[in-house]
């Protein structure tokens, strides 16, 4: 230990010049944004609702399910993404499709976000590349349990983010949705 | 008659506002100044009619939601030092402010104003007094609260008060040898005669290992970084932890006001009080000899303002000081205040003596 550290006055003074040069650095930043130069930045901030940070696209974000042609989900019911998921958070009823070609499809196809762990197994392990994680959506809430669980229709329903990099979908369920 | 009450009612009016405003504006600079230093940007969110102000608004909007949270009182607390605590607290640091001079005399005919709430000829150990009182307010509040974690933050305080005010008392000797007076307004006069014809004899130039002294044992006294033991909120979350609403705010407000107070005596004792380097009362008067005359009122807005700015600086490095270093613990706390800054104060005490007995008396 320097003599100086075990003083500690001097290493204190030495920590406040670092704290102030920060302080005075940052200050001429911002009275300089502030008079015009728009470049210039006194904080590393992101105002986040109003400003977002670019999302990669590996993000693993609220889940669709892919449609066909027609409209009917791309999925085949075939229960994978269920025995996979940790979670036990997807819930399928199967039945049969009107066209005879495709075997089956879902009747009910329920995720419950209330316990999905978001580690994209689902999308790993689904043979027809029927479910996807690539809405952009973050901010999903609900007051309720139930509101957690999202059904068919609604994953359906969902488009992949944008190319500008934000969500193209809705939040599909308002926050204050109780049932 | 009138006019006489009137002149005395408006001291401490000034005096009451000033520091009140400073003290309710310090939650706001602690914010803003300590987000700047992290590079952030701090609370800028309160609006009035979509106007954000810098964040200005984030202490009116802090106070009514005190002022219209629950006030919750333990079961087993005593009721009556409970509640009398917060303003104990608050009361004692407010008052402190009263002897510390704002201005020199201000003339309106023949009428003159000293520029100060009270004029005490024992102004110094006024200002000690009511600042080793607040402390009373801190022991109460831990020992009402009826929790033990309180208790151990009131104890702390105490503890801690009693360690730096020994410090401050006597690092402030040396000050009062060399300017001969235990009242404020000398103090500050003396500070303005120049030492080798040019350098202001302001404290911290004639005292500066006092200087030293004062601000570490005054932050102490504030109880808050690095010295905050008696709050520790990753430990003991101190003695206002049963509190709640308005009145946790007023102990919040308090260690403001008292971080007020501290600015002002170190400006009051080492940085010149309101004396602006070589501005006497009828203007300046350079060292080369040239001089620029000022009206009256001119030289007493200097002054005045002088002080403002020096307060302003103090209350900054204050706040540097206090998000640059980690808190110390309890320990360590007690050793420096006992073993490091007493004996180094009673050192300065000696030193000083020695000089003044070689040059013979009071500088001035």
């Amino acid at each position: 230990m320097r003599v100086t550290q075990r003083f500690y006055l001097a290493e204190a003074i030495e920590g406040v010049v670092i704290t102030a040069g920060h302080f005075f650095r940052n200050m001429g930043k911002h009275i300089a944004h502030a008079l015009g130069r728009k470049s210039a930045r006194g904080a590393v901030t992101i105002q986040y609702p109003e400003e977002r940070r670019p999302y990669s696209p590996r993000l693993r974000t609220l889940h669709r399910l892919v449609r066909r042609e027609d409209g009917s989900p791309r999925c085949v019911a075939c229960m994978m993404c269920e025995t996979v998921c940790p979670a036990h958070c997807i819930y399928i009823v199967a039945t049969e499709h009107p066209n005879p070609e495709i075997e089956k499809m879902p009747e009910r196809f329920d995720i419950d976000l209330g316990k999905c762990v978001f580690c994209g197994y689902c999308v790993e392990a689904c043979p027809e590349d029927a479910i996807r994680m690539d809405t952009g959506i973050l901010e999903f809430s609900s007051f309720s349990r139930r509101g957690m669980i999202y059904t068919k229709e609604t994953l359906l329903a969902l488009e992949p983010i944008g190319a500008d990099g934000r969500p193209t979908s809705p939040v599909p369920i308002p926050a204050n949705r109780t049932v | 008659m009138l006019l006489d009450f009137g002149i005395a009612f408006g001291r401490a009016a000034f005096v009451i506002m000033f520091v009140l405003n400073l003290g309710g504006l310090l939650g706001w600079v602690e914010r803003k100044q300590s987000a700047i230093m992290q590079d952030r940007i701090g609370a800028n969110r309160a609006s009035i009619f979509g106007f954000r102000v810098l964040g200005l608004f984030h202490p009116l909007a802090d106070a009514v939601k005190l002022l219209t949270k629950e006030d919750f009182r333990p079961a087993r607390a005593d009721r009556f030092l409970f509640g009398l605590a917060p303003f104990v607290s608050v009361f004692f640091a407010l008052v402190a402010f009263a002897s510390i001079p704002f201005g020199d005399t201000l003339r309106i005919g023949d009428r003159v104003i000293p520029l100060q709430a009270v004029t005490l000829n024992v102004g110094v150990l006024y200002v000690f007094a009511m600042l080793s009182l607040g402390v009373y307010g801190v022991m109460m509040a831990g020992w009402a609260s009826a929790n033990n974690y309180a208790l151990l933050g009131g104890q702390r305080a105490a503890a801690l008060m009693i360690s730096s005010e020994i410090a401050i008392g006597a690092s402030i000797m040396g000050v009062i040898m060399i300017y001969g007076s235990l009242d404020m307004q000398e103090i500050v006069r003396g500070q303005g005669y120049l030492l080798f014809g040019w350098l202001p004899a302001w404290g911290i130039i004639t005292q500066p290992l006092a200087f030293v002294i004062f601000v570490t044992a005054g932050i102490a006294a504030t109880k808050r970084a690095p010295f905050d033991t008696p709050e520790s909120e990753s430990e003991i979350i101190g003695y206002f932890v049963e509190y709640s609403g308005m009145k946790a705010g007023m102990f919040m407000m308090s260690d403001f006001l008292e971080t007020v107070v501290i600015a002002g005596m170190t400006t009051a004792l080492f940085l010149g009080g309101w004396q602006v380097p070589w501005l006497l009362a009828d203007g300046f008067h350079f060292p080369g000899g040239s001089t620029l005359v000022l009206p009256h009122l001119v030289v007493v807005a200097l002054q005045v303002g002088a002080f403002s700015v020096k307060v302003g600086v103090m209350i900054f490095i204050l706040m540097l000081v206090r998000w640059t270093l980690p808190r110390f613990r309890y320990d360590q706390a007690m050793r420096l205040g006992w073993l490091g800054l007493f004996p180094l104060s009673v050192l300065n005490i000696v030193m000083t003596g020695a000089v003044l007995l070689l040059i013979g008396g009071p500088a001035r």
